[in-house]
C-alpha cells in the first residue's frame, strides 16, 4: 500500500518580469487583452517528469543539490500548488513541516496562536483542545503560553510550531530541513519525535542536506538532480551515488561533515585530519597520484554495491600518476556502518616493494571471500607514501552492503563448522 | 467551484478564529483597545456633521432632519465597504507566507477582512441606535425587519468584490492604488451625502447602475425616513446583481487560486 504515488510529475514556475507586468495592466485596461497578457516571458522546468512511490510506514529521504526541485515536490505532495502535469497521489492525512509557526501572529497569545496555527493545520477545534498541554509540553513553554508571540525567541517560537504540526497527528509527515535550525536537544527531541511516528507505522518524507540524516533514519532515497528523479533504492547507495555526482562536477568531495573541507588548490601537501580514523568522510592529499575511481566487483564480474557473504569481491583502483614516483604505496580499509574498522591493509603491511608508478594503472585488490556479516560498509582507499604521508585518501566515500540469509552477529564471518559427539544429535548444519 | 465551498465550510472554525483575532490584533497595544471601535465611527459622524451643519449646512435640503443620522446610514456601511475592499487587495500578499507554505484555502483571508468590517460595522450599531433615541426618530419594526437583509446583500457584494480585487492585485500591484481613487470616486456617485432625490433626473439614471447607491438609499428607508419599506424592487435586483458579482469574484479567485504560491 503506497502512502504517496507520484507519477510523471512536471512542475512549471512561470516568470514574469517586473516591468512587463506594469505594461500589462495598462495595456490589459486599453485593449482588454488580460488573458493573453498573463502569458509569462519566461518558463522554469523545476521537475521534469519526476514519478515515485513511497509506501505506508517508510521514511523516505529525498537528497539533491540546492534548486533541484526537492522543495518544489514536496509543496506538490503537500498540495500547496498543483503540478502542471502528472498526478501526486497522498493517502491520509498530510501534514508539512516546511515552515514552523508560518501564519502565527505576532500580536497575540501562543494559546491562541496554537489553537489558529491548529486550525490550519486541518485540526478541528476539539482536537486542539484535547491536545493542547501536550503541545505546550512539548514545546517547554507552560510559562509563556499567555504571552504574546512576538515576544517569544526564535527558538520558542519554533518549538511551538514544530509541536503544532507534529501534534496534527499526520499518516504522511513531511519535513523541509526544518532540523538544521533547531539547537542540539531540540533536534534530539524532534528525532525522537520521528522515531516514534515510524513505530507507529506513519510516513514520514525528509527532504534534507544532511545526508547522514538520511542514511541513519531513512529507509530509501531518493536523489534528484535538476528536476529529474537520478536515483532511487538503498538510501546509502543512493548518497554514495550523489555525493561521488557532486565530487565529479566540484573536483573535490565535501563530504556533510566534514570540518575542515580539503582545498583542491592549496599547493602546500594537506596531510588530512590528524586521527584518520576520527575523520569523517573526505578526500585529501597531494595528488601527486590519484585514485581517479573505485569499483567494487562481484562474482559477476559487473560493477556492484551488494554482495552477498562469502561472495568473491574485487576493489579495483583506478590509478593516475601526475609524476613518476618511486615512493608509494596502495591501502584499503573496510569500516562498519558504526565506523569500526573491520579490516585494513596495504601493500607494505603485506610486504609489497614499491617500484615505479608512473601514468595510469588499475590496482585490483581481490577478496576470496567476503567474510562479513549482514550490513552496510564503507571503503578507505588511498595511495601514498611509505611513510604514509598521503597522495590521494578517500575516507569512507564508497559504500557497499553485505547480504546474508543468516541473522549472524558482530562483524566478521570466520568460515566454521559446527560438529558434536557424545549424546547431541542435530540436523540441518 | 462547488468542491471550493464545501472545503470553505470546513474552514469556518478557521475563519471565526481569524476574525477573533483579526480584531484582537488590531487594538492589542493601545490604550483605549476595543473602545475604539465605538469611538472611530463616532468622531466620523462628528466630523461630517460639524462639516454639513455648521460649515456648509446649505448643502443639503432643510427637509433632510436630522441631517447627522441620514449622514450616519449611509456612512457606517460605506466604511465597511471600503475599507473591506481597501484591506483585501493587500490580504494575500501580506499572507503570503501562508499561501506558500501551509494547505489552506486562501479564500479564508478576503473573507475574514469582510467579516471583521461586519463586526466593526456592527460595533458602530450602538451609537446609531443612540442616534435614534436622542433624536426620537421613530423607526417602524417592519422597516427594521428589512435591515439584516439589507446587510446581507451588502455582504454578499462586497465579499465577492473583495475576492476579485484581492485575486487581481497579486498579479497586478496597481490594483490597489487604483482601487483607492476609484472608491472616492464611487463614495460620490453614491448618494450618501446627498439624497438621490437632489441628483438631477440624467445623472440619478447612473446612480442607479450602482449596485451601492440601492444598498445606501435601502440603509437610509430603514432608519431614516418614516414609512413603510418602498424598495423591494430595488432591493431585489441589487440582490441579484451582488449575488452575480459574487459569483464572478468567487470565479475569478477559483481560476488564479493556483497562480498565488507562485506569485505573492
Amino acid at each position: 500500500m503506497n502512502a504517496i504515488e507520484a507519477r510523471d510529475v512536471h512542475k512549471v514556475y512561470r516568470r514574469y518580469g517586473r516591468r512587463k507586468q506594469f505594461a500589462t495592466l495598462k495595456s490589459a485596461l486599453l485593449t482588454g487583452s488580460v488573458l493573453r497578457d498573463l502569458h509569462p516571458d519566461a518558463v522554469f522546468e523545476a521537475l521534469k517528469g519526476v514519478s515515485f512511490d513511497v509506501a505506508r510506514g517508510r521514511t523516505f529521504g529525498i537528497v539533491g543539490r540546492n534548486g533541484s526541485g526537492k522543495s518544489t515536490m514536496l509543496k506538490l505532495i503537500a498540495g500547496i500548488g498543483k503540478p502542471t502535469s502528472g498526478t501526486v497521489r497522498v493517502e491520509g492525512r498530510v501534514s508539512a513541516l516546511i515552515e514552523l509557526g508560518a501564519g502565527f501572529h505576532p500580536e497575540i497569545s501562543g494559546r491562541e496562536n496554537v489553537f489558529i496555527n491548529g486550525l490550519m493545520l486541518g485540526l478541528s477545534r476539539r482536537e486542539i483542545a484535547r491536545r493542547f498541554d501536550e503541545i505546550v509540553r512539548f514545546a517547554e513553554l507552560e510559562e509563556f503560553i499567555d504571552a504574546p508571540v512576538k515576544t517569544y525567541s526564535s527558538g520558542m517560537y519554533m518549538r511551538l510550531g514544530f509541536a503544532v504540526a507534529i501534534n496534527v497527528d499526520p499518516d504522511v509527515l513531511l519535513v523541509d530541513e526544518v532540523l538544521a535550525v533547531g539547537d542540539e536537544s531540540f533536534t534530539h527531541k524532534c528525532l525522537d519525535k520521528f522515531a516514534e511516528f515510524r513505530r507507529r507505522g506513519r510516513t514520514i518524507l525528509l527532504v534534507t542536506h544532511s545526508l547522514d540524516l538520511v542514511t541513519r533514519f531513512c529507509d530509501e532515497a531518493l536523489w534528484l538532480d535538476a528536476g529529474v528523479a537520478k536515483l532511487q533504492g538503498d538510501p546509502k547507495r543512493v548518497i554514495d551515488a550523489y555525493l561521488m555526482a557532486v565530487a565529479g562536477t566540484e573536483n573535490i568531495q565535501l563530504a556533510a561533515r566534514q570540518p575542515e573541507p580539503p582545498d583542491p588548490g592549496s599547493p602546500v601537501p594537506d596531510s588530512g585530519p590528524a586521527d584518520m580514523f576520527k575523520a569523517g568522510e573526505g578526500r585529501w592529499g597531494s595528488r601527486e597520484a590519484e585514485i581517479t575511481r573505485v569499483e567494487t566487483i562481484g562474482a559477476s564480474g559487473q560493477p556492484a554495491h551488494l554482495f552477498q557473504s562469502g561472495e568473491r569481491v574485487e576493489i579495483r583502483l583506478h590509478v593516475r600518476a601526475n609524476q613518476r614516483l618511486r615512493d608509494f604505496a596502495f591501502g584499503v580499509g573496510i569500516f562498519n556502518a558504526e565506523g569500526v574498522c573491520c579490516y585494513g591493509t596495504n601493500t607494505l603491511i603485506d610486504g609489497g616493494v614499491a617500484d615505479e608508478l608512473a601514468g595510469e594503472g588499475l590496482v585490483i585488490f581481490a577478496i576470496d571471500a567476503l567474510n562479513l556479516v549482514e550490513g552496510t560498509y564503507k571503503l578507505d582507499v588511498a595511495v601514498h607514501r611509505q611513510d604514509g604521508v598521503p597522495y590521494d585518501y578517500h575516507r569512507l566515500l564508497h559504500t557497499f552492503r553485505v547480504k546474508s540469509r543468516l541473522r549472524e552477529v558482530g562483524i566478521f564471518r570466520p568460515p566454521h563448522r559446527w560438529s558434536f559427539s557424545g549424546g547431541i544429535r542435530m540436523s540441518g548444519l | 467551484m462547488l468542491a471550493s465551498f464545501r472545503t470553505l465550510f470546513r474552514y469556518r472554525a478557521l475563519i471565526s478564529s481569524l476574525v477573533a483575532r483579526e480584531l484582537r490584533a488590531r487594538y492589542r497595544g493601545s490604550v483605549l483597545g476595543v473602545v475604539w471601535s465605538f469611538v472611530n465611527p463616532l468622531l466620523l459622524l462628528l466630523i461630517y456633521t460639524f462639516v454639513f451643519t455648521v460649515v456648509m449646512p446649505a448643502a443639503h435640503p432643510p427637509e433632510l432632519q436630522p441631517f447627522a443620522l441620514f449622514l450616519f446610514a449611509g456612512i457606517l456601511p460605506w466604511t465597511w465597504f471600503s475599507s473591506s475592499l481597501l484591506e483585501s487587495t493587500n490580504v494575500l500578499i501580506a499572507g503570503g507566507n501562508l499561501i506558500k507554505k501551509v494547505m489552506f484555502p486562501a479564500e479564508v483571508l478576503p473573507i475574514v477582512t469582510v467579516l471583521a468590517g461586519l463586526v466593526h460595522f456592527c460595533f458602530g450599531l450602538p451609537i446609531l441606535v443612540a442616534f435614534l433615541i436622542y433624536y426620537r426618530v421613530p423607526v417602524a419594526p417592519t422597516d427594521l425587519l428589512w435591515f439584516p437583509l439589507v446587510v446581507l446583500i451588502q455582504l454578499v457584494l462586497t465579499t465577492g468584490l473583495a475576492l476579485l480585487v484581492s485575486a487581481l492585485t497579486v498579479h497586478f500591484r496597481d490594483v490597489r492604488d487604483l482601487l483607492a481613487n476609484l472608491l472616492t470616486l464611487w463614495f460620490f456617485a453614491t448618494p450618501i451625502i446627498y439624497p438621490i432625490s437632489q441628483a438631477p433626473e440624467r445623472v440619478r439614471r447612473l446612480l442607479n447602475l450602482n449596485p451601492f447607491t440601492h444598498l445606501a438609499v435601502a440603509y437610509q428607508e430603514v432608519l431614516f425616513r418614516p414609512g413603510p419599506f418602498s424598495q423591494v424592487p430595488r432591493l431585489a435586483a441589487v440582490a441579484v446583481a451582488s449575488g452575480v458579482i459574487f459569483l464572478v469574484g468567487y470565479f475569478v479567485f477559483d481560476r488564479l487560486r493556483d497562480t498565488f504560491a507562485e506569485e505573492v
